[in-house]
């Protein structure tokens, strides 16, 4: 048993799970709030439309693979169905890429659909790298969902769990700003907490940084380097996520 | 669920874990230290516009904000203090703030201590009419922003006016019993300082009649600040043709 049939199934039961029936819900409700924003802008309609629309859709994007995510592995493991694919000749390291697999095929068609909309406010090109970018995001985040859903094993403690690794890494940025302290306070208690701010940052990914509404609306702005900032922080940091859980699956008394 | 030793993790994986968390410290250590420079101040949201951000939590956000926004150009030790901050820009953010927190006391406080006590009139000018205008709409809980406003165009601007000007507003609008009398008293003291002794002298002279100063301290200095301004008075009148003093004011303020 190959690692692709079990990211097949994820697949599937993706799209059996009504969630394309959301997303196409979601660009709805999207082009919705379009036409209400067109009518209540007065200058740079198309900057205000595609600004906000992408900032739902792409929190939009992350709740629907974190819930996916987290729900479907819950339900496989309540079904033992990981211990129906372990009885398999299949490694336990397949079992897992199989799963981010199928979850990162999963990601990339929410990506994909949710980017689509935007081409009715912003160039192709930026809407492409704004596609990408959020991707990556979705990358890294169903890696982590994948990981505290193992770790932790119940929906409620792991959906807590993403949701403060999203927020702390969205916002790490702004925190080490406020933490830093002035050049004059020599106190202690200022550097201390600028030294754990910093240190929180070096092990979280700087989300604040990809999938920004400004590229879509800042017309000067050159991407490539957001980009490719952006794809090697999704390669490392969803290695690091995997090997993590990779190391707490085999730990595991199945 | 119990758990198996480490021993039973596959050392490829063990390697890979170090490997990621090697690649992740390294990248994150690479990466350009987030600062908020002056230059980066961005446009304040409209009120209605950060009152939805705000997510039914304005007092929240609006401490959030007056966190970020003190962020910017904090850091930079400079001998001129934020002399790249756009103060429209922060006046513009001091203003949402306070429409998201009222009763709050850190945007008035932030402007009247720290963004207009800085060495470039133009900008502290702009702060202190900021804490001019905010003052009236709360007069008995905002007071001590705008009579430090005052001391500021008092002491440090030397605009004269000014400070009456605010002295004048704290004056009429603030009735709190919290507020101390020195608060409600400016305005004679400045009038003397600008050189209009006889109003000076009758504002104080009304001021020890009407038995609104029960501490006796507080009496007996504004009683020696009366004999004063006679004398001045005094002397002007057996002098004629000297002109009117409109030098640097005196410090007879106490300080808040």
């Amino acid at each position: 048993m190959s690692i692709f049939p079990i990211a097949r199934i994820t697949l599937l039961e993706a799209a059996r799970s009504r969630l394309p029936w959301l997303i196409g819900l979601v660009l709805l409700a999207s082009l919705a709030v379009a036409g209400f924003l067109q009518q209540v802008a007065l200058i740079e309609v198309r900057e205000v439309q595609g600004a906000i629309i992408a900032a739902l859709l792409r929190a939009c994007a992350v709740f629907f693979v974190v819930l996916f995510v987290v729900t479907s592995m819950v339900r496989e493991a309540n079904d033992k169905f990981l211990e129906l694919a372990l009885s398999q000749p299949l490694p336990r390291a397949g079992y897992l890429l199989g799963k981010f697999l199928g979850f990162a095929a999963v990601a990339g068609v929410t990506a994909v659909a949710l980017g689509l909309p935007l081409l009715l406010f912003a160039s192709a090109a930026r809407v492409s790298a704004w596609t990408l970018s959020l991707f990556g995001e979705l990358l890294i985040m169903a890696a982590v969902s994948l990981f505290c859903v193992l770790t932790l094993s119940h929906v409620v403690a792991a959906l807590s769990a993403v949701a403060g690794f999203y927020l702390l890494a969205r916002s790490i940025a702004a925190l080490q700003i406020i933490a830093r302290p002035s050049e004059e306070n020599i106190a202690l208690g200022p550097r201390i907490a600028d030294w754990i701010a910093h240190g929180i940052a070096l092990a979280m990914p700087r989300l604040d940084r990809m999938t920004q509404s400004a590229w879509l609306t800042d017309s000067g702005s050159v991407v490539v380097h957001d980009l490719t900032s952006a794809a090697a922080q999704t390669a490392i940091y969803v290695a690091l996520i995997l090997a993590a859980a990779l190391f707490d699956l085999y730990r595991q008394e199945i | 669920m119990s758990a198996r030793p480490v021993r039973d993790v596959p050392m490829w994986v063990r390697a890979c874990a170090a490997a990621g968390l090697a690649a992740q410290i390294g990248w994150a250590a690479l990466q350009p230290h987030p600062s908020a420079t002056a230059e980066d101040l961005p446009q304040p949201p409209s009120p209605g516009v950060a009152r939805l951000l705000a997510l039914g939590e304005p007092v929240a956000a609006a401490k959030l904000a007056m966190l970020y926004l003190q962020a910017f150009d904090y850091q930079a030790g400079t001998r001129v203090p934020y002399r790249k901050l756009d103060y429209d820009a922060l006046i513009g953010w001091l203003d949402v703030i306070l429409g998201l927190d009222p009763a709050g006391q850190y945007p008035l406080m932030a402007a009247a201590r720290t963004y207009a006590d800085v060495p470039d009139p133009v900008r502290s000018r702009k702060m202190l009419e900021f804490v001019y205008r905010a003052y009236f709409a709360d007069p008995n809980r905002r007071w001590p922003w705008l009579a430090h406003a005052a001391i500021i165009a008092k002491h440090e601007l030397k605009d004269l006016p000014l400070a009456l000007r605010f002295a004048d507003a704290l004056e009429k609008n603030t009735t709190t019993p919290s507020a101390p009398l020195w608060v409600r008293q400016m305005v004679p003291f400045i009038l003397a300082d600008m050189g209009e002794l006889e109003q000076a002298r009758i504002l104080i002279g009304g001021l020890i009649a009407s038995g609104q100063v029960r501490d006796a301290r507080d009496a007996e200095m504004l009683q020696r600040r009366l004999e004063m301004i006679e004398k001045r008075l005094a002397d002007q009148s057996s002098k004629p043709s000297k002109p009117s003093p409109q030098g640097a004011p005196e410090r007879s303020l106490k300080q808040p």
